[in-house]
């Protein structure tokens, strides 16, 4: 197959020394495991997530993502725009759509881009890097690429709201999106059937101004990947990644529960299946250690 | 009460309504909610939510403008999209809840000392400042937001939590010097400073009564 290129929105949490800079890491390796190029929107900036409302209002939150389409439109012409954060992905898709049907709202954006010495014409797809690995290369494709089966390894699907709603991959349902699952069983590991949590909240940016609220939504979460018999959770968002993995501590405190099971991203899992280096698949940011994954990308 | 508070009361008189059709993100909305009630039994953090979104929606319509804006309860929402995707009207129902929590902070009229009233506006403030999060500073800023001794008891309370990002090298001290940026600050100033102007040109124009 040839080189597939893409325009690349990387994201705040993605950088160097951020919070899921190790997601990153795994998706490089991934993306060179499967000849994918990935052209970083240059100057890109912040989407303000979900989160930005109190300051930012309508037109300022949707200018953040036009700029950057605006200067994806201009140095990767043509190219799909791909975000492998959910709310990342979902901010940007929101506002070509938002745009697309607003003809106002556009002008409006645009001359504030001009600000800029930007415009934004909508041309490009915005898609999240889970639908470019399935609809761009298909679950077939995928397991031909697998040199180190992840045998003997169950794991829970957490699909999370934002890679599933409003938008999802297409074909999927919200109730139940199969599509880690199948990843999982592609890679050579089991995954978790009926995996209760599977579509339910973390609480997202919430789980810092609300974290008793939201740490009682995680608890749920993770009882209900060891219900199902998970060695580790896997997810496709940055948010619940971090979500679930950094306060089970915390959690284990207040409630006497034993939680210790790694989070995972589909790309952490992808990179060790396909025989990148414990280093390359980034396994070093886990900071629940996943030991399975370490033996075997150590073997 | 704000200038333009006392200016959007004086416009709208009883129409609370069409105070919120014309000023709140995707307020038009508002008037095609049948109050089915799905929605409501959707927030993940339902429990807290002194009137959940179909509630609010009814109060919109019942002209309940204090007690709308003033409400803890859009602050509560997760952004988790399960109202959107089950609403059978199909009102984009997170983002009139961003909207109405946007508009009560315009107008002065947010609960300010709710948590997330507090940490979305560090976050806009973060971002706003080199166009992307900064999120050492963001931590910090947040801890602190409820004064010198919560933040300390708060950071102490975090601080495992801290220790484990660092060692992974997904929490970086050099942030706290120059950290991330845009190259082209200048430009995204202009532009966001832009995108507010007319944003407030059009809130203006309708507190005039045009
Ligand atoms: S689900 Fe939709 S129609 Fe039903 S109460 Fe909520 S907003 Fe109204
Ligand atoms: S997006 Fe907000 S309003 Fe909608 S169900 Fe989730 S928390 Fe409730």
């Amino acid at each position: 197959m040839a080189t597939k290129e893409y325009s690349f929105y990387p994201g705040c949490s993605s950088q160097e020394g951020a919070s899921s800079s190790n997601y990153l890491v795994s998706v490089e390796s991934m993306c060179e495991e499967l000849d994918v190029k990935l052209n970083t929107i240059p100057d890109w900036n912040c989407c303000s997530a979900s989160i930005g409302y109190c300051g930012g209002g309508e037109l300022p939150r949707l200018t953040l993502s036009a700029r950057n389409l605006a200067l994806s439109e201009e140095h990767n012409p043509g190219q799909d725009v791909v975000a492998t954060c959910a709310a990342c992905w979902l901010a940007t898709r929101e506002t070509a759509e938002r745009l697309g049907e607003d003809d106002d709202l556009m002008a409006e954006t645009n001359q504030a881009l001009a600000e800029a010495g930007l415009t934004f014409k909508n041309e490009n797809k915005i898609r999240h890097m889970v639908e470019v690995l399935i609809d761009d290369f298909g679950y077939e494709e995928l397991g031909k690429h697998v040199k180190k089966p992840l045998e003997g390894i169950k794991i829970a699907g957490y699909v999370g709201c934002q890679t599933n709603r409003p938008f999802g991959i297409e074909g999927e349902s919200f109730e139940n999106p199969k599509y880690l699952d199948k990843l999982v069983e592609t890679l050579g590991a089991e995954p978790v059937e009926n995996y209760e949590k599977k579509v339910s909240c973390c609480g997202g940016a919430l789980a810092f101004s609300e974290p008793e609220k939201s740490q009682a939504l995680i608890k749920e979460i993770i009882e209900s990947a060891y219900d199902g018999g998970a060695d580790m959770i896997v997810t496709p968002c940055p948010v619940c990644q971090m979500n679930v993995e950094v306060y089970q501590d915390k959690i284990n405190a207040k409630y006497g529960t034993k939680f210790h099971i790694p989070v995972t991203y589909y790309s952490t899992l992808m990179s060790v299946a396909y025989g990148r280096s414990a280093k390359d698949s980034a396994l070093g940011g886990q900071i629940i250690r996943a030991k399975q994954l370490e033996d075997i990308a150590n073997k | 009460m704000s200038d333009m508070n006392v200016a959007m009361v004086e416009r709208y008189r009883n129409n609370f309504l069409k105070e919120v059709e014309h000023n709140v993100e995707e307020g038009d909305w508002v008037k095609m909610c049948m109050q089915c009630g799905v929605c409501s039994g959707s927030c993940p953090l339902g429990p807290y939510w002194d009137h959940p979104p179909q509630e609010l929606f009814m109060m919109i319509r019942a002209g309940k403008r204090e007690e709308v804006l003033t409400s803890t309860s859009m602050w509560m929402c997760t952004s988790c999209y399960n109202c959107i995707v089950r609403c059978p009207r199909e009102l984009p129902i997170t983002h009139i809840m961003h909207g109405l929590a946007h508009y009560a902070k315009r107008l002065g009229l947010a609960p300010k000392e709710q948590p997330t009233f507090k940490f979305s506006q560090h976050f806009w403030n973060n971002l706003v400042k080199k166009g992307r999060v900064n999120e050492l500073k963001l931590g910090l800023s947040l801890y602190f937001m409820n004064g010198l001794v919560e933040g300390i008891k708060t950071s102490l309370n975090m601080a495992g939590i801290g220790l484990g990002m660092l060692k992974t090298k997904r929490m970086s001290p050099m942030e706290m010097i120059g950290g991330h940026s845009v190259k082209d600050t200048k430009g995204f100033h202009a532009m966001l400073k832009k995108a507010e102007e007319i944003e407030a040109a059009r809130v203006e124009k309708y507190g005039k009564g045009s």
